[in-house]
């Protein structure tokens, strides 16, 4: 069936991301005057606005910072979808990431806040796959 | 800081003709009814105003349907917040000189829109977050409830969150136009289906059709209107994120910031607040935002509500419209916390009057928890 999910549209700064995403990449921009990572990626940092960043490649490894378990479907993609989970997650590397945790019939028991988490990669069309997260 | 208490005043406000399920008006007709409304309420014409704010749709387009030509435009839109952050714009702009009436509007067909737009694909969000599905208010909130749950016990939050949607339908049940009246038990609440855990469907704001407006003025043009003015003491308004994955700090808002700069600016303190209006997009929204203005600490919210505190009759009066709970959330929601502040600062809430108010707190939150206006009001 075809993938009917809103789909990003890469814009210049973010291709890199999205160049290393469908390679089962996760990448962040850092910032060099505080050498602070941080996410999403803007050429600028936002905590220095500082023009002096570089990209890194992430772990892939996450801790479950908060999530929520939805039951209605908010767009007619992710009706075969619920239950689903969406989720903030806290990198390894300190910035969150909005994203989805990948698990068999999601609940308050199965899912805890602080769980690790390990970076999957979703492939949803020729150009694109989303990174997203199962318990590691 | 300019001392600006008492320079300003609303004077006029209404909703549009019908509001809930209204069929076949488009957001336009809601803005201008609820303009024309306000406008006889305040004793003016459409003559008289030469400030228009909104949000929502450009003053571009709200100016040409209403046909004037503003000497001061402000489409200041972060969300439903925005008709609280109007009020300081406005009280901005007519000390300033820029306008002497100003006529803040809002509508929204949230109901019954025959189209509604989409998201811009250059803006982060369509890139980092709806690709997931984060996409609506009861997602995005209910991932802040989960985190305070998670930092202050589950069965804790539940139970102040229950506390706010049974207290709230008690108003609703007092307010001729409020769109949902029927009796909500405690039973009731925790047993209404899940919309996006930990939200249950009586955790989330209404969706109606409705518009409003009021109508903002000098002191000097105050003594003029039909009714009493009812003054802007103070105000003050922030945002800190957009994206909800992007917030700080799940539990607090940032009316951490804009509270007690509302309250300094206008020289009062939380104890003299009679009236308290909250917005209620989600019953989180409300714990989270009592404990950000500061009524009480962080991880305090639940225990402020306990015993259907806010209810009639209890000891903290708040949102005595019914809120977006129960009375009507067309979408942003704000513009009907002024509506219900000037109304019972006025003493004009029949069944639901609170006894003698002279002071009441707003405070809008909108976007994800990102924006929010606090703006004291009060009469003599």
């Amino acid at each position: 069936m075809a993938y009917n999910k809103p789909v990003p549209v890469p814009q210049g700064e973010s291709d890199f991301y999205w160049e290393k995403a469908k390679k089962g990449e996760l990448w962040l921009r850092k910032c060099n005057d505080c050498n602070t990572p941080y996410f999403y990626p803007r050429d600028i940092s936002p905590c220095c606005f500082s023009k002096g960043t570089d990209w890194i490649q992430a772990s892939g490894k996450a801790t479950l910072f908060t999530y929520g378990i939805v039951q209605r479907a908010p767009h007619p993609g992710f009706v075969d979808d619920v239950p689903f989970v969406t989720a903030i997650v806290e990198l390894e590397e300190g910035p969150k990431m909005a994203t989805n945790i990948l698990i068999e019939n999601p609940s308050f028991d199965n899912l805890e806040i602080g769980m690790n988490l390990q970076v999957v990669f979703e492939d949803i069309n020729d150009e694109l796959a989303l990174p997203k997260f199962e318990p590691a | 800081m300019t001392d600006l208490r008492k320079t300003v005043a609303i004077v006029g406000v209404d909703e549009s003709d019908e509001i809930g399920k209204v069929p076949d008006k488009s957001n336009l007709q809601h803005h201008a009814e609820a303009a024309y409304n306000a406008l006889e309420d305040a004793g003016m014409s459409m003559k008289d105003v030469n400030g228009l704010f909104t949000a929502g749709t450009s003053t571009l387009n709200l100016a040409e349907y209403l046909g004037i030509e503003p000497s001061f435009t402000d489409t200041t839109a972060v969300g439903g917040s925005s008709f609280i952050i109007h009020i300081a714009h406005a009280m901005a702009a007519v000390n300033a000189g820029y306008c002497d009436v100003a006529l803040v509007t809002h509508g929204e067909a949230g109901r019954s829109a025959r189209s509604r737009a989409g998201g811009n694909a250059s803006d982060p969000g369509s890139q980092f977050e709806t690709p997931y599905g984060f996409l609506g208010a009861p997602i995005n909130y209910a991932m802040a409830a989960r985190r305070y749950m998670h930092e202050y016990g589950e069965e804790y939050a539940r139970q102040g969150m229950a506390e706010v949607a049974v207290a709230t339908r008690k108003w609703a049940q007092l307010n001729p136009k409020a769109y949902m009246k029927d009796d909500m038990s405690f039973d009731d609440y925790h047993n209404s289906r899940w919309i996006s855990e930990p939200f249950h469907l009586l955790d989330c704001c209404l969706v109606t059709d409705a518009g409003g407006a009021y109508v903002i003025t000098s002191a000097e043009r105050a003594k003029d209107a039909k009714k009493k003015p009812v003054w802007v003491l103070g105000a003050a308004e922030s945002h800190d994120h957009n994206m909800i994955s992007q917030m700080p700090n799940l539990t607090r808002t940032v009316a951490r910031n804009t509270g007690p700069a509302a309250l300094e600016r206008s020289g009062v303190s939380h104890d003299d607040i009679d009236l308290a209006m909250i917005y209620d997009s989600f019953t989180y929204t409300v714990i989270a935002t009592l404990e950000s203005l500061g009524f009480c600490g962080p991880g305090e919210g639940p225990d402020f509500v306990a015993n259907q505190r806010t209810a009639p009759g209890g000891d903290f009066a708040m949102n005595t419209s019914g809120g977006g709970l129960s009375y009507t959330h067309s979408g942003m929601y704000g513009m009907f916390l002024v509506l219900e502040a000037v109304r019972q600062l006025r003493g004009e809430c029949g069944e639901r009057q609170l006894d003698n108010p002279k002071l009441c707190l707003i405070n809008g939150t909108g976007g994800s928890l990102s924006s929010t206006g606090t703006t004291v009001l009060a009469v003599d």
